[in-house]
């Protein structure tokens, strides 16, 4: 039986793959890794399908032992990494046999990592995923965290055709950077007509701090204060403010229920609400509040629809050029 | 033949980013908003565009989420403006197939009591329990006849999210009659599931337990969610409602609730269910007529 014997969680480590999507309608978040260029690009390095399910492990990694020949990689956040406590490089693939224990140190930037393994990880599907969702304990292992003496089961190793070699590495320049204040391009609307020109100025101009919460529900913020313009409010919405008629919230969409943090929503979010939204993050966009941790600085930068497609079309061919570039 | 025009503001298409487009059809709470955010969403269903990934009918509004590489949203946003000019009028050949369902509560019930008597501090009312407090602001003379008011007109449900299953249920009486209570002050950090709550103007039924906002008023003995769909009424899905659905939240007394909760348990429970041709000109025109006979059906 091949498996991942769980020796040490980390602090927060789930399995993910590409998301479940197809749920949005029944009130279901897509989960799914927070940064899919660095999770896409574990998978490529490992010779699996792009989607296929991988660790994502937050802030602290694990410590994991295997029990049979694989190939795995690590992406995402920058981390001292070691087989048998001899370091191994981080984005590229390295073989491990049965009995090698794969250990993290502390992560010095950034804030999520994703470790794939060939194969994949092997948890039942729910809903068409193996996504963790959180919230409701759904998916991926037992639908939580991993915990100390998991053993997850991994699927069939070994690629037809041939995997990438033992040292296929994705370049250094299509590697994430972790700057000091991480842009967030974000279409700004839905509800914005509800905050003032001021308010939506603050919005834009304030660098703002990662709070304590932040996680992959969503990322609250610190820094500066919105005004809402002032109106009776109107039936049904609720007598605060910040209030709307309950109403369907994006993935990646802004919130400002006090008026003073803004919350980011996440994969695993609630799908609604009655709190007016004043924008949303571009899709390629939640990769890089994935690897801002409390602490960190970030700040919202106005794109329109065209910006975010190209975006969109800019990561895709990032990701072409890392299969060129392992598979070469 | 009954014509109703819907005399509502132009819609507001909005980008969510690349993935979302969200449609306001109004900011404000009504039956003909959420009427016409249903017929335009069933009309979008029925077409099943490539590359529509969620249709999301949500109160007054709605949301799409769209997979960009298959359809630009922007094409998207025109093929749904066409839609909402063929939506400017209801007639009564306008037909909902829906269902009618029989949802029990226990009203005021020791479990919702004791939540919400722990987080008096983040109400606008801590003096009080969240039923004597939603009766006094609404008119009532006490929590007696809020209940008769609650349990009474059936409710349409005019959103599923939040959390998966959550039904958002506006009830179908004339505004004069709606019941509206503001949200927590600072939402609390518990709720049990299966809680009945109320916000705004809607009332929810918690699918799990975990954070709320929303008034506590009592609790469902069955469940909105299923997550291994093991009752009946969940083995093609994990969630009970659907937009559309038509719910009566009947008072039961406790020794109801512990018999339904005995069904639950060993997986035996059904939901009262009817279908129902609903025609939302006709209910329009006369909602209590309307409200009279989706009663009848749902009990005879």
């Amino acid at each position: 039986m091949s498996e991942l014997i769980v020796h040490a969680p980390g602090l927060s480590t789930t399995v993910q793959d590409a998301g479940r999507d197809g749920h949005y309608d029944i009130g279901m978040p897509p989960s799914g890794a927070l940064d899919q260029f660095s999770f896409r690009a574990a998978n490529l390095l490992v010779g699996n399908r792009e989607t296929a399910a991988a660790l994502e492990a937050t802030y602290i990694g694990p410590q994991l032992e295997f029990t049979d020949a694989r190939t795995v990689a690590v992406t995402g956040a920058d981390v001292a990494v070691s087989r048998n406590g001899e370091p191994v490089p981080m984005w590229q693939a390295v073989r491990v046999r049965a009995g090698d224990v794969l250990s993290f140190e502390m992560i010095s930037a950034g804030a999520r990592l994703y470790i794939a393994v060939g194969g994949g990880i092997d948890v039942p599907e729910y809903l068409g995923s193996r996504s963790t969702y959180t919230l409701t304990g759904l998916g991926g292992h037992e639908g939580r965290r991993l915990a100390e003496g998991d053993r997850l089961p991994l699927g069939a190793a070994g690629t037809p055709g041939g995997g990438p070699s033992e040292g296929a590495a994705v370049p250094e320049e299509l590697r994430p950077a972790f700057p000091e204040v991480t842009a967030l391009r974000t279409v700004v609307g839905l509800c914005s007509y509800r905050l003032t020109e001021a308010g939506l100025r603050s919005f834009l101009e304030t660098v703002w701090k990662v709070t304590k919460d932040a996680d992959r529900v969503g990322y609250r913020l610190r820094g500066g204060s919105l005004e809402f313009r002032e109106r009776e409010q109107p039936f049904g919405a609720g007598s605060d403010p910040a209030n709307v008629v309950d109403l369907g919230y994006p993935v990646g969409s802004i919130q400002v229920p006090g008026g003073d943090e803004p919350i980011v929503l996440l994969n695993d979010a609630v799908t609604g609400g009655g709190y007016a939204t004043v924008g949303t993050l571009i899709s390629v966009d939640r990769d890089r509040i994935a690897q801002t941790k409390t602490g960190d600085r970030v700040s919202f930068e106005p794109v329109d629809l065209d910006q975010a497609l190209a975006a969109r079309r800019d990561r895709n061919s990032r990701l072409n050029r890392v299969r060129r570039a392992v598979l070469g | 033949m009954v014509r109703t025009a819907l005399t509502l503001p132009p819609a507001r298409y909005e980008y969510g980013a690349d993935e979302f487009v969200f449609v306001e059809i109004d900011q404000a709470m009504s039956l003909e908003a959420n009427f016409k955010a249903m017929t335009i969403t069933s009309a979008l269903r029925a077409r099943a565009p490539e590359g529509v990934v969620d249709i999301c009918p949500s109160n007054a509004s709605y949301l799409i989420r769209v997979d960009p590489d298959r359809l630009h949203p922007a094409e998207l946003v025109e093929e749904l403006r066409a839609l909402e000019d063929s939506a400017a009028e209801l007639t009564s050949e306008q037909v909902l197939h829906t269902r009618v369902v029989d949802m029990p509560v226990l009203y005021d019930d020791p479990w919702t009591r004791e939540t919400l008597m722990r987080f008096r501090d983040r109400h606008q009312d801590p003096e009080a329990t969240d039923l004597e407090y939603a009766a006094r602001i609404n008119g009532f003379s006490g929590t007696g006849p809020l209940i008769d008011a609650l349990s009474g007109a059936p409710y349409i449900v005019t959103m599923l999210g939040f959390v998966p299953g959550l039904p958002f249920c506006y009830q179908m009486v004339p505004r004069e009659r709606q019941i509206e209570v503001p949200k927590y002050v600072r939402p609390r950090t518990d709720t049990p599931e299966r809680s009945f709550g109320f916000g705004g103007a809607f009332a929810v039924v918690y699918p799990v337990r975990g954070a709320g906002g929303y008034q506590l008023f009592g609790m469902a003995p069955a469940p909105v969610f299923d997550g291994t769909r093991s009752l009946p009424d969940f083995r093609d899905r994990v969630v009970f409602p659907r937009p559309g659905d038509i719910i009566r939240y009947r008072a039961v007394d406790q020794g109801e609730f512990d018999r339904i909760r005995g069904e639950v348990e060993r997986g035996t429970f059904r939901y009262r269910i009817r279908d129902y041709a609903f025609r939302p000109a006709d209910f329009l025109a006369d909602p209590d007529a309307v409200t009279n006979e989706l009663l009848e059906v749902l009990y005879r």
